[in-house]
C-alpha cells in the first residue's frame, strides 16, 4: 500500500512492509520511478529514509558517500533528532546511486545546508504518523500525546506504545503535509549539538572491510591500468604478449579510450573523459602490478607531449605585460587613482602551483559485467553522473547499471570524478570477469584533476588615511578563449569586490594539456591565499595593524557596481557584520597585539568567506634562522549558523582542514614532457604529525542564520594567515607557493 | 611454502616468496584491515607487526614473515575492545578512517616500549604515518588516553616480551 503527499519540490510517500512496519521517505518531484512502474529488478536498498519494522528496530537511509567528513552520521541525526528516538537505538544504512534519494552530490559543503530542513521534516513526519497511530488504537486526541526515545506516551492514561508495535498501523495513517509538520523546538534537541560518534568507527577500528579497495566480488580478478602519461595521448602499440604470458596474468590489452569533447570542460562532472591505456588483469592485484613492471608501450603523446611548467610560468609573465584579454569586473575606475601623487601602491605577483588530492586510499573501482547489466562498487562524490557515463559508454539503459557507494578513504573533490568507473566497467565487460581496478599511488598522483595553478598580478593603492582606494589584478591563467579550465578560474566577485570603489579584475589564459577540478574548497583554496595576502601587504602600506585594517574595509560602505560590469550579486553574498564577528572574536581569543612574543615568533591573520561560511584564523608561526617554520598554534573562529549539528566532528573537520592547508604550503605537481613529474608521497606530501600545530582552537560564533558546512570554508585562511605571520616575523613575503620555492619548511 | 603465524592462526602461502605480506594479508588471507596507500613506505597505512615490531607490510617480502609471527589490526581484538582501540573510539578519532589501522599498530608498537610516552616520544615513533585528513591532535590525545588505561609497567618489563604482550602482538 502506498499513500503520499506532494508538494512544490518533493513528496513524502509511506509504504506498508511486508511482514509490518513501515517505510516513510522524501522523493524529489522530479523523479519518475512510480511513473516507470515496478523497477525490472528490485532495488537492493528499499526507497526509505526511515523504516521501523515490528520488533521496534530504526534503520535510517544515509544518501550522501561517506569520505571521512562524518555526513553518514549527520543526515540522520536530524532525522532521528525529530523522529525522536534514541541515538543508540538506530541502524544507518548506506543509500546506492539512484535518482530517487535527489541529490547525491557530496562536496561544496552542501549536505548540511541542503539537508538541515528536509531531513529534519521527514523525521517530524514519521513521528506524526506514529503518534497518529497510537491516538487511534487509545482512541485519545493526538494532542494529548507524547514522544520520548521511539514511544509515544499518553500521560493522562498513563499508557504508552513502541514505534515498533505502532509501526504497521502508522503506515495507514495519512501522511502529513510536509510544510505544515511542526518542528522541535531547537532547546529540546537531544541529538542536535550532541557529539555522536560515527556509525562507522567501530568498524573502522577493528580492520572490517568497509571501504571501495575492501570489495570482494566471487570470481573476482584484479586489474592495473597504465594510462596515457599525457592527456590526449594515446597507447599506439605494446608487448602485450610478453605480458600475457607472465605468471598469474589473464589478459592484457590496449583501451582506445575516447577524448574529452573539449580541451576546457568546464563539467567534467559529467565527461570524465575515457582515456587511453593499457590493461592488465590478473588472479591477483600484485601479479598485475608485477607484470607491469614489463610492459613496454609506444605512445602517440598527441598535442600536449612537450608541454612543462616551466615555459608556461614564462608564458605567464609575457602575458601579464600584454593587455589582459578579458575584464571580468570593473567598478570605478583604477588607473587615475594609481596616478594620484597622495597614494601608496603596492604591486605584486603571485604564483599557484597545481596540486594533487592524494587521497589515503588510491582510486579504485569495482565491476561486474554480467548477462549484459553491470554492477559496480566505488566511493563516488557524485555517483549518479557516473552512472550515467556507464551507461552511454557501454550504451545500456541506466536502469542496467547499479551502483553501490561504498566508503572512501578521502575524497576532497577527487571523487567528484567518475573516470575510473569508465575505466572499470570497460575492463570487466572485456574480460567477462568481475574486476577490481586499482591504482597504485603513482597511478593516482600523476592522474589527477589538480588543483588548478594560475598566475596574479597584483595592484593596489592606499590612500593617505590608510585606505584601501584601488585594486587591480590580472589573473593569469589556463584555458581558451573565455573558457576558463575546469575549476581554474577567478571569482571576480571575491571579496574585497564591492568594498573597494575602484575595483577592477581582469584575465588572460593559456593552454593546458591537464585535466584540473574541485579540490577542497575549490577556488577559495588558492584565491583566499593570494587576496588575504595582499591586503596584509596593503595593510603593512598604509601602516595600520593588520586585524584593524580589515576591520575598517569590512565597514567601508559597499558601492553599488556600474550595470554591466558586475557580475551577479556582491562577493558570493558575504555579509559583512557576520564577518566582523568571526575577526573580532578570533582576534580576541588569540590574544591579538596583546602579548609579546619572542623573536622570530608573531602572529597572522586572514579571514575568508566561502561555501557560505565565515572563518578567521589567526597563526602563531616561529621562523628559525634556516627558514625552518614551527606553526605554534592556531585560533580559529567560525559563523557557520546557529546549530553545530555534530560538536565533536566539526571540530575534528575544521582542525583537519588547518592541516590540509598548511600541507598545501609544501605540495606542487609540475609538468616535463607533458607528463606530471611527481609520482608519490615524498615528492608531493603531506603534513606529518610532529609538524602539526600541537593546538588549533576553534571557536564557533553562533547567529542566527541556518546551519551550513565546515568540511571546506575552514582551509582558505589558514595559507595567508601564515604567511602573514612568517613576513611579520621575517620581513619576507611568500609569494610563490610552494613555499619551499623561497627556502621556507616546516621544521 | 612459507609458514607463519598470523593474529595467532598458523598460515601457509605458497606463492610468490618476493609478495609483499601486505597483499597476503589482504587477498590471500582476505584481512582487509591493513591498508595500501603509497607502497613505498611513505604513509605508514600498512603497518602490522612482526615478532611485536612494527613493520611497513608495502615493503616486506612474505618469505621476511616465514616462521615468525604477524599481527594486524584484526588481532588486536575484534570488538574494538583493546585499550588503543577504545581510546580512540572514545575520542573519535578517525575521519575517513583508512589511515587509522596503521595508526593503532604504530601505537601499540610505541606503548610496548614506551608505555608513558611523552609528545615528543609521539611525533618520533608516528612520524611514517601519515593522516591525510590530519587527525594528529586526537591521534596525539589518543595515544595518552591509552597509556594511562593500560597497566602500568611491571618492574621489570625492560624485554621484548613483556611489552610486545600489551602491544597486543600475543
Ligand atoms: S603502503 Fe606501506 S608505507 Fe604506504
Ligand atoms: S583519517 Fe583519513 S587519512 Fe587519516
Amino acid at each position: 500500500m502506498k499513500k503520499n503527499n506532494i508538494n512544490r519540490r518533493s513528496f513524502l510517500q509511506v509504504t506498508a512492509l511486508a511482514g509490518g512496519g513501515f517505510m516513510l521517505g522524501l522523493y524529489p518531484k522530479a523523479t519518475t520511478v512510480l511513473a516507470q512502474g515496478p523497477p525490472r529488478q528490485a532495488p537492493l536498498v528499499p526507497m526509505n529514509f526511515i523504516s521501523i519494522a515490528p520488533n521496534g528496530i530504526v534503520t535510517l537511509t544515509s544518501k550522501n558517500t561517506e569520505i571521512g567528513q562524518n555526513i553518514y552520521n549527520t543526515l540522520p541525526m536530524l532525522i532521528a533528532e525529530e523522529l525522536d528516538v534514541d541515538w543508540k537505538a538506530v541502524k544507518v544504512v548506506r543509500a546506492d546511486a539512484d535518482n530517487k534519494y535527489g541529490g547525491q552530490f557530496t562536496g561544496g559543503s552542501s549536505a548540511t545546508p541542503g539537508n538541515w530542513e528536509p531531513m529534519r521534516q521527514v523525521g517530524a513526519a514519521g513521528r506524526q504518523m506514529l503518534i497518529a497511530a497510537a491516538a487511534q488504537t487509545w482512541g485519545v486526541a493526538e494532542a494529548e500525546c507524547s514522544t520520548a526515545s521511539g514511544r509515544v506516551h499518553h500521560k493522562a492514561s498513563n499508557r504508552s506504545l513502541g514505534y515498533g508495535e505502532l509501526a504497521t498501523k502508522a503506515a495507514s495513517m495519512p501522511v502529513p503535509d510536509l510544510r505544515s509538520v511542526k518542528l522541535k523546538d531547537p532547546k529540546d534537541y537531544k541529538i542536535i549539538g550532541t557529539s555522536t560518534i560515527s556509525v562507522e568507527t567501530k568498524e573502522i577500528l577493528t580492520g572490517k572491510p568497509i571501504f571501495g579497495i575492501d570489495v570482494k566480488v566471487p570470481g573476482m580478478l584484479y586489474a592495473v591500468m597504465q594510462r596515457t602519461p599525457v592527456l590526449g595521448g594515446k597507447a599506439v602499440s605494446a608487448n602485450l604478449d610478453v605480458i600475457k604470458a607472465m605468471k598469474g596474468v589473464k589478459a592484457a590489452f590496449i583501451i582506445e579510450g575516447r577524448p574529452l569533447r573539449s580541451d576546457y570542460p568546464n563539467y567534467l562532472f559529467e565527461d570524465a573523459g575515457f582515456e587511453s591505456g593499457v590493461a592488465i588483469v590478473a588472479d591477483s592485484w600484485w601479479a598485475a602490478q608485477s607484470a607491469r613492471e614489463k610492459l613496454e608501450v609506444k605512445w602517440d603523446a598527441g598535442k600536449w607531449g612537450a608541454q612543462d611548467s616551466v615555459e608556461n610560468a614564462k608564458k605567464a609573465v609575457e602575458l601579464s605585460k600584454r593587455t589582459p584579454m578579458r575584464t571580468l569586473r570593473k567598478d570605478g575606475d583604477v588607473e587615475p587613482v594609481f596616478n594620484r601623487a597622495d597614494i601608496k601602491a603596492v604591486e605584486a605577483n603571485y604564483t599557484i602551483p597545481f596540486i594533487a588530492h592524494g587521497t589515503m586510499e588510491p582510486q579504485n573501482c569495482t565491476a561486474h559485467f554480467k548477462d549484459g547489466k553491470i554492477e559496480l562498487w566505488m566511493a563516488g562524490q557524485i555517483p549518479q553522473s557516473g552512472r550515467t557515463m556507464v551507461a552511454q559508454l557501454l550504451k545500456l539503459p541506466e536502469s542496467d547499471v547499479t551502483v553501490h557507494n561504498v566508503r572512501g578513504g578521502g575524497g576532497f573533490g577527487r571523487r567528484a570524478y567518475n573516470d575510473l568507473m569508465l575505466d572499470a566497467a570497460w575492463i570487466s565487460k572485456t574480460v567477462g570477469a568481475p574486476v577490481k581496478l586499482l591504482w597504485s599511488r603513482e597511478d593516482d598522483m600523476q592522474h589527477d584533476y589538480y588543483r588548478c595553478g594560475g598566475f596574479q598580478f597584483m595592484k593596489g593603492a592606499v590612500d593617505k588615511d590608510g585606505k584601501l582606494v584601488a585594486w587591480h589584478d590580472h589573473f593569469v591563467g589556463y584555458g581558451e578563449g573565455n573558457a576558463f579550465a575546469h575549476d581554474g578560474g577567478f571569482q571576480p566577485n571575491e571579496f574585497p569586490a564591492l568594498f573597494v570603489p575602484n575595483f577592477h579584475v581582469q584575465s588572460s589564459v593559456m593552454g593546458l594539456g591537464l585535466k584540473t577540478g574541485a579540490l577542497r574548497a575549490p577556488y577559495s583554496n588558492s584565491t583566499a591565499w593570494v587576496i588575504q595576502s595582499f591586503i596584509d601587504e596593503l595593510a603593512h602600506a598604509a601602516g595600520k595593524d593588520p586585524v584593524q585594517f580589515r576591520l575598517e574595509l569590512l565597514a567601508a560602505p559597499q558601492i553599488t557596481p556600474a550595470a554591466p560590469a558586475g557580475r551577479g550579486p556582491g562577493p558570493q553574498g558575504l555579509n559583512a557584520a557576520r564577518m566582523t564577528g568571526v575577526l573580532k572574536l578570533v582576534a580576541e581569543k588569540s590574544g591579538w597585539g596583546q602579548r609579546k612574543l619572542p623573536k622570530g615568533t608573531a602572529q597572522g591573520v586572514a579571514f575568508h568567506f566561502s561555501h557560505r561560511g565565515y572563518f578567521a584564523e589567526v597563526a602563531e608561526v616561529t621562523v628559525a634562522a634556516n627558514k625552518k617554520i614551527k606553526v605554534n598554534k592556531v585560533w580559529v573562529a567560525a559563523d557557520v549558523g546557529s546549530h553545530i549539528i555534530n560538536p565533536s566532528s566539526a571540530e575534528t573537520q575544521v582542525q583537519g582542514a588547518v592541516i590540509d592547508g598548511l600541507s598545501e604550503m609544501i605540495q606542487e605537481i609540475t609538468l616535463k614532457n607533458g607528463a606530471v613529474v611527481q609520482s608519490n608521497y615524498h615528492q608531493h606530501p603531506w603534513l606529518k604529525i610532529s609538524q602539526a600545530p600541537p593546538q588549533i582552537e576553534v571557536h564557533f560564533l553562533k547567529t542566527n542564520n541556518p546551519p551550513t558546512g565546515l568540511g571546506e570554508p575552514a582551509l582558505p585562511p589558514i595559507l595567508p594567515a601564515v604567511c602573514n605571520a612568517i613576513f611579520t616575523a621575517t620581513g619576507e613575503r611568500i609569494r610563490t607557493m610552494p613555499m619551499t620555492k623561497q627556502g621556507f619548511s616546516f621544521a | 611454502m612459507i609458514r607463519m603465524k598470523v593474529n595467532g592462526k598458523n598460515q601457509q602461502f605458497d606463492g610468490d616468496p618476493e609478495m609483499p605480506l601486505l597483499w597476503v594479508l589482504r587477498d590471500e588471507l582476505d584481512l582487509k584491515g591493513t591498508k595500501f596507500g603509497c607502497g613505498m613506505g611513505l604513509c605508514g597505512a600498512c603497518t602490522v607487526h612482526l615478532n611485536g615490531k612494527p613493520i611497513r607490510a608495502c615493503l616486506t617480502p612474505v618469505s621476511a614473515a616465514a616462521n615468525k609471527s604477524v599481527t594486524t589490526i584484526e588481532g588486536l581484538s575484534t570488538d574494538g575492545t583493546h585499550p588503543v582501540q577504545a581510546a580512540w573510539q572514545d575520542l573519535d578519532v578517525p575521519q575517513c578512517g583508512y589511515c587509522q589501522a596503521g595508526q593503532i599498530m604504530s601505537a601499540c608498537a610505541l606503548l610496548a616500549k614506551t608505555p608513558k610516552p611523552t609528545d615528543a616520544d609521539i611525533d618520533a615513533a608516528m612520524n611514517g604515518n601519515l593522516c591525510r585528513c590530519g587527525t594528529y591532535l586526537r591521534i596525539r590525545a589518543a595515544v595518552h588516553k591509552a597509556a594511562e588505561a593500560m597497566p602500568a609497567k611491571p618492574v621489570k618489563a625492560a624485554n621484548s616480551g613483556a611489552a610486545s604482550r600489551r602491544g597486543g602482538t600475543k
